[in-house]
């Protein structure tokens, strides 16, 4: 096979082309996560990526690795019984807004919760793009999408915050901008355990970009460009979105717990001592 | 391959159906459970939650039942052996994962203690009204398998045979029991490991460059792999190609769906078992499944008694249907009378079957408690007429 790119030995290239469209930021953040993978010390074979549905759920068809296209928003539990089901993999979430965080909702903050060692990428594009440009739980107040055609008024989520208060272990935002930053944060978080959470914002300029009259693809990274503030060590409580205003990024938590297997050996260990068993892998 | 002995508690027991479960599972080397917590149910995965840890297993309260469901599928491409537990309102949750399950081949094993419906409906009383959501529940066009014990050593039985079903045919295969086997406890008799027969993943031996994950052979199974074997395997909830990628068109739909069908419905007969009872010479046949089977037996032998010509086909599997002896019997017979709680479901796959050469009579029941013998022996006498 001829090497056309630093990342094709991480890519399918036999699925390509891919369906996203002109200018969407999900391929830049895809791009990012490649080279952290590249860099990192892991066996790649034993990296797994799960998705869920919309634009973001198709990043686990186009990724070399061990890959789950699973249903809508349950991304984070098949990752949870995968991860459970053989500690020894490094299990990769990577979707979108509206899955993760819409019908995928409680089970992330239920994961958070029980730090499963997860990384959860969410790339935020503010809106169900998949599906024409819905309004998503992650919509900016007044954004239009054609399920809002006179302006949301529903309050978005702070990502970093719900996750963050669900129990996250690590929590980073970054544009698909901050590439560079984005790699960094990638790579830091692949060395972490338990649940990490990275929030991506990438431009979706066929629909997001579109109907808020935010020009092209260019233009929308160009304003996260203008807009970016890094913070490092942000409260999360303080990093919420509009429609303008700054757009805080930056590395918010790095605060190591056990995770849900090391707390579970842990009890296990203390009331059953040497009756306890872990589970083995099938050979 | 035998059963793992570390897993199976030999000897008789006193056991409920729900905790012979339990059993089963163990003995048939299931090592993840997902569950929550729902009546009458919830004995099995307590019992689970309590056995696992020194067995080398893993369980899991998960968030619901949707969670649980697709927990479990996880878990089966990490290398497990895995299973969840429910009744009605979790069953229906987990129709999404039931549907994945069938297109991604994932075998699992799904129970169903079946409680009185709709919605929350009898929650600490029987039913059997699940019947044909299990088989029709998630959507699209897919085959299952579904078993129905009638005691507290069948649901260990079939456990086991739920699990060897699901590897051999990369299903989800449901255990469809009811409150009233679940709750039951009679004496079970778990034989010594070397007595139970399991059948291995079907695992490829291909190398990654040669191995199509969704290359069927002979009999229509494509083999497995599991992640982190090197692999790079792609599994997904869209309709996909040999190499498992997705590939939306007329043309691979009906070779895939074609397939995940065809392998359960050309094996029907090889998968269906069946109990019966004085079929050789009987003019009626009584058709049940479960815990109704066990009065519909007492209304046979008290028509018996007025020397009514009855015989008993029990459905140990209700899915596939055991179509060929339906129909073989209805060549022959005068009619069939089904005994079900429910108000009419498995009677409609009787009637098919039967094609209008037998009559097809329905003893229903609303649930809630059993059928007494006498409203089973009321339809014999008025079928014998």
């Amino acid at each position: 096979m001829t090497i056309l790119h630093p990342v094709d030995t991480l890519l399918r290239q036999e699925r390509m082309p891919h369906i996203w469209c002109p200018g969407c930021g999900i391929g830049t953040s895809v791009n990012c996560f490649a080279r952290a993978l590249l860099q990192s010390t892991l066996e790649l074979k034993q990296v797994a990526i799960v998705s869920g549905i919309g634009c973001t759920g198709r990043v686990a068809g186009y990724m070399h690795l061990d890959s789950f296209h699973t249903t809508h928003g349950r991304a984070i539990p098949f990752a949870t019984g995968l991860k459970l089901g053989n500690p020894n993999l490094k299990v990769v979430v990577y979707s979108g807004d509206g899955d993760l965080i819409s019908i995928g909702g409680n089970h992330f903050i239920h994961a958070a919760r029980r730090n499963v060692d997860l990384m959860v990428v969410c790339i935020n594009n503010f809106n169900y793009a998949m599906t024409g440009g819905q309004a998503a739980p992650t919509s900016p107040l007044t954004s239009l999408a054609t399920t809002t055609p006179y302006g949301n008024y529903e309050t978005p989520f702070n990502l970093p915050n719900l996750a963050e208060s669900s129990g996250a272990v690590y929590v980073a935002r970054w544009t698909v901008f901050h590439v560079r930053q984005l790699v960094r944060a990638y790579a830091e978080a692949l060395t972490r355990k338990g649940f990490v959470f990275i929030e991506v914002l990438a431009p979706c300029p066929t629909l997001y970009g579109r109907r808020n009259r935010l020009g092209d693809a260019v233009e929308m990274v160009e304003q996260y460009k203008a807009s970016a503030v890094i913070k490092n060590g942000a409260s999360t409580r303080e990093v919420g979105l509009g429609m303008t205003g700054p757009i805080v990024v930056g590395k918010f938590v790095d605060q190591p717990r056990p995770t849900f297997l090391e707390a579970m050996h842990e009890q296990m260990r203390a009331r059953l001592g040497k009756k306890y068993v872990p589970l083995e892998m099938t050979t | 391959m035998i059963a793992d002995a570390r897993g199976v508690l030999t000897g008789a027991h006193f056991l409920s159906g729900n905790e012979a479960t339990c059993e089963g599972a163990l003995a048939a080397g299931c090592r993840f459970v997902a569950g929550y917590p729902i009546t009458p149910s919830t004995d099995i995965v307590e019992r689970i939650a309590s056995r696992f840890p020194t067995l080398g297993g893993t369980f899991i309260q998960m968030e619901d039942e949707i969670a649980s469901s697709i927990a479990i599928l996880g878990a089966v491409w990490a290398g497990q052996k895995a299973m969840t537990v429910t009744s009605g309102p979790g069953f229906s949750l987990m129709m999404e994962h039931i549907g994945l399950a069938a297109i991604s081949e994932t075998p699992c094993v799904i129970v169903d203690v079946q409680r009185g419906g709709p919605s929350t409906g009898l929650p600490t009383l029987p039913g059997q009204a699940d019947l044909m959501q299990a088989r029709w529940g998630s959507h699209g066009d897919y085959e299952i398998i579904a078993l129905a014990p009638n005691s507290p050593q069948e649901s260990f039985e079939m456990t086991i045979e739920a699990f060897n079903l699901a590897e051999q045919w990369r299903v989800p295969v449901f255990l469809m029991a009811d409150e009233c086997v679940g709750h039951m406890v009679e004496k079970v008799v778990i034989p010594p490991a070397e007595e139970i027969e399991i059948y291995p993943r079907r695992y490829t031996k291909q190398p990654p460059d040669q191995y199509m994950p969704f290359r069927a052979g002979a009999d229509l199974v494509p083999e497995m792999a599991r992640a982190g074997q090197g692999y790079n395997l792609h599994v997904t909830g869209l309709t996909h190609d040999e190499r498992g990628y997705p590939v939306i068109n007329a043309a691979c739909q009906e070779q895939l769906v074609r397939r995940l069908v065809d392998k359960i419905r050309l094996h029907a007969d090889e998968i269906v078992s069946c109990e019966e009872y004085g079929l050789e010479d009987c003019e009626i046949v009584l058709v049940s499944f479960g815990i109704t089977s066990r009065i519909a037996f007492r209304a046979l032998q008290l028509a018996r008694k007025e020397g009514l010509r009855v015989g008993m086909l029990r459905l140990r599997t209700i899915w596939p249907f055991p179509e060929t002896r339906v129909r073989e019997l209805a060549q022959r017979v005068g009619a069939f009378v089904v005994a079900e709680m429910n108000l009419g479901q498995m009677v409609y796959e009787v009637e098919r079957c039967a094609a209008g050469k037998a009559r097809t009579l329905l003893a229903p029941h609303a649930g809630g408690t059993v059928h007494s013998p006498a409203q089973i022996l009321e339809l014999i006498r008025k079928a014998a007429q």
